[in-house]
């Protein structure tokens, strides 16, 4: 079996015709399925937020059939991951894709076991150290994108449970938690 | 069948609805809406508007659904009437009369002139010209062309004599007596095959005098190779090709009586439907049930010689077959391409061949390419692209585009399972994919 770095793949992956956009739409209907899960599976394990289009990436492609995923093919796919609200385009021209293995509530939702888990109700963190601090190492939110991070917490805002306060800088960005 | 009553002989039809020809009968003319009438004694039942084909041996009626048909042999024809000039004539339906002999009890055309009857040719409709038929029917009359075929008949009697002679020394004559005596009367056979070769091809005008005689000459040569080749007992290999050859040369030769503008008129269309359902049977039944139709436009216009037909005309007459009952229909694959395939061909027949096909180790690892297909199905690639196109808007392939060109594997698709990717289940072909790849990649 095929593996990308420590990312074991399925069977399919050498399959080609898995790499040619199928025109039957009972076909393609599956193999834009099999794709979905299989983009979400990798870009979980791997820790990957965004897929550009333009730039290589290892999933696109499978150097020992020698078949490789065409332009329109990679946007059908992560657009069917769009339209399920799992991906979401990063600008007009499809050319960045934030993929959310895990939705932005189910963020907010791991925010706040790590807050509990760490005891730090009503308590203050950079956001900075939310992402790359001791506490969250070895946990789903280190190495969090950025944006994906303010968004779940905004939404944690929204609800009353944290509250956002700017620094002087783009660093100096903290929350209070009130969980 | 007996609608028209015992008077008439019956007349072999053909699948499609066209008159089975006798040998060397020639088609002069087709006209619709015909009545016959035996108009001396109206007991006998009249046959109501069907198609009267004027053909150099006989008048054959047709019934309007062709199913059905009934012959009055021109041999039989004591003399026929023009039709009558009057004022009366103007308002009715032109009517030509032909007198005929009958057997005592009013059979036509059987049992010689023991006595004779009157038969009416009622032509309804208005459409067609009486004094043109009649013309016509004079014509062929004249030209008594059922008297040759005896005569050829007869011939052919004395070189089956020569041929029996080639296989039995029971009959051996004392003429043509040993080897130096066959080979003598092949010498002969050969010269006198050769002197009508040669004046075929002296100019066009001789040859298409000759497309008759060329056609009887073709047909003659292929019974003897077919009996040839049964009689000896051990050919090789490069013969039975080249006889093989022979064979599908002289096949193509031959539509003895074509059917033109000049003699089916109105009809030319409807009857060149019919004529053309006729031939491609054979052709349709070699390339396995369908057959492009640009390649039947060739085949078609190659066995009617000089009466070269339209590709108009020959899509015409494939789109008129959803009119009539016949075995071949015309198919319209979604990309354009044109195919006429018989009925009895179904598409799962062609798609349980290709599964099988791609379910080869071979093709389970590299999927099979048109051409592939092509091969295996004895069709042509293009044709054969179309099948594969077909099988994969059933489910049944997925395609594969890679700088490697266009391929097609078995689908599947419907076996990966998106909830748990590393599955494979034991039955289908996943299984049986998944070794032919493994074993490529050790």
């Amino acid at each position: 079996m095929q593996k990308l770095g420590d990312f074991k793949l399925p069977h399919f992956f050498s399959y080609p015709p898995y790499f040619t956009l199928q025109p039957v739409r009972e076909t393609r209907e599956k193999q834009v399925q099999l794709w979905k899960e299989l983009i979400l599976d990798y870009c979980r394990s791997q820790r990957v937020f965004v897929i550009g289009l333009d730039e290589e990436f290892p999933l696109f492609s499978n150097p020992a059939i020698e078949r490789s995923l065409s332009h329109e093919s990679r946007e059908v796919f992560l657009s069917a991951l769009v339209s399920e609200g799992r991906a979401e385009w990063m600008d007009k021209n499809h050319k960045k894709c934030l993929i959310l293995w895990l939705r932005i509530q189910d963020w907010a939702d791991c925010i706040i076991n790590f807050v509990k888990d760490n005891g730090l109700e009503d308590s203050v963190m950079t956001i900075e150290d939310m992402r790359s601090g001791i506490e969250s190492r070895g946990t789903e939110l280190a190495g969090i994108d950025r944006g994906v991070l303010i968004r779940a917490l905004k939404l944690l805002e929204q609800k009353g449970k944290a509250a956002i306060f700017k620094g002087s800088s783009t660093d100096d960005e903290g929350v209070k938690f009130n969980v | 069948m007996a609608a028209a009553g015992p008077w008439l002989q019956p007349a072999e039809l053909t699948t499609s609805g066209r008159p089975v020809l006798l040998q060397g009968e020639v088609e002069r003319l087709f006209i619709s809406s015909i009545d016959l009438e035996a108009e001396e004694n109206p007991n006998l039942p009249s046959l109501r508007s069907g198609l009267l084909a004027l053909t150099s041996h006989r008048l054959l009626w047709i019934d309007d659904t062709s199913r059905y048909a009934h012959s009055i042999p021109l041999e039989a024809v004591i003399h026929a009437f023009p039709p009558k000039k009057s004022i009366r004539s103007m308002f009715a339906s032109p009517r030509i009369r032909i007198q005929v002999s009958a057997s005592r009890d009013g059979k036509v055309g059987i049992g010689g002139s023991a006595s004779s009857m009157v038969i009416t040719i009622v032509m309804r409709g208005g459409k067609n010209d009486p004094e043109a038929f009649f013309g016509k029917l004079w014509e062929v009359l004249k030209l008594r062309s059922w008297e040759v075929k005896e005569v050829k008949e007869k011939e052919n009697l004395g070189e089956l004599g020569v041929s029996a002679l080639g296989e039995g020394p029971s009959r051996v004559r004392t003429a043509v007596v040993g080897v130096s005596g066959i080979l003598r009367k092949e010498q002969e056979m050969w010269e006198s095959t050769d002197k009508s070769l040669q004046e075929a091809f002296q100019d066009l005008n001789a040859l298409m005098s000759k497309a008759r005689e060329m056609v009887a000459l073709a047909e003659k040569m292929r019974q003897k190779l077919l009996s040839g080749s049964s009689a000896q007992a051990n050919p090789s290999d490069e013969d039975l090709g080249s006889k093989q050859e022979m064979q599908d040369w002289l096949l193509s030769v031959g539509i003895a009586s074509p059917v033109t503008k000049e003699s089916a008129g109105a009809l030319y269309h409807q009857q060149l439907s019919r004529q053309l359902a006729d031939f491609v049977k054979v052709p349709l039944d070699k390339a396995g049930g369908m057959i492009a139709l640009i390649d039947v436009y060739c085949l078609f216009n190659r066995a009617r010689g000089t009466e070269l037909i339209s590709p108009e005309d020959l899509l015409q007459a494939c789109v008129l077959w959803e009119k009539y009952e016949v075995p071949v229909m015309l198919r319209k694959f979604d990309s354009g391409v044109m195919v006429i395939q018989s009925k009895a061909h179904s598409d799962e027949e062609v798609f349980a061949r290709i599964t099988n096909l791609a379910q080869k180790p071979d093709a389970l690892r590299k999927g099979i390419s048109p051409s592939d297909a092509a091969l295996t199905l004895g069709i042509a690639p293009t044709l054969a692209k179309e099948h594969l196109i077909n099988a994969e808007s059933k489910g049944l392939l997925c395609r594969d585009v890679s700088p490697d060109g266009f391929r097609f594997f078995v689908n599947l698709f419907k076996e990966f399972d998106p909830t748990n990717m590393f599955s494979v289940k034991d039955d289908g072909f996943c299984k049986a994919w998944l070794s032919a790849a493994t074993v490529a990649s050790a």
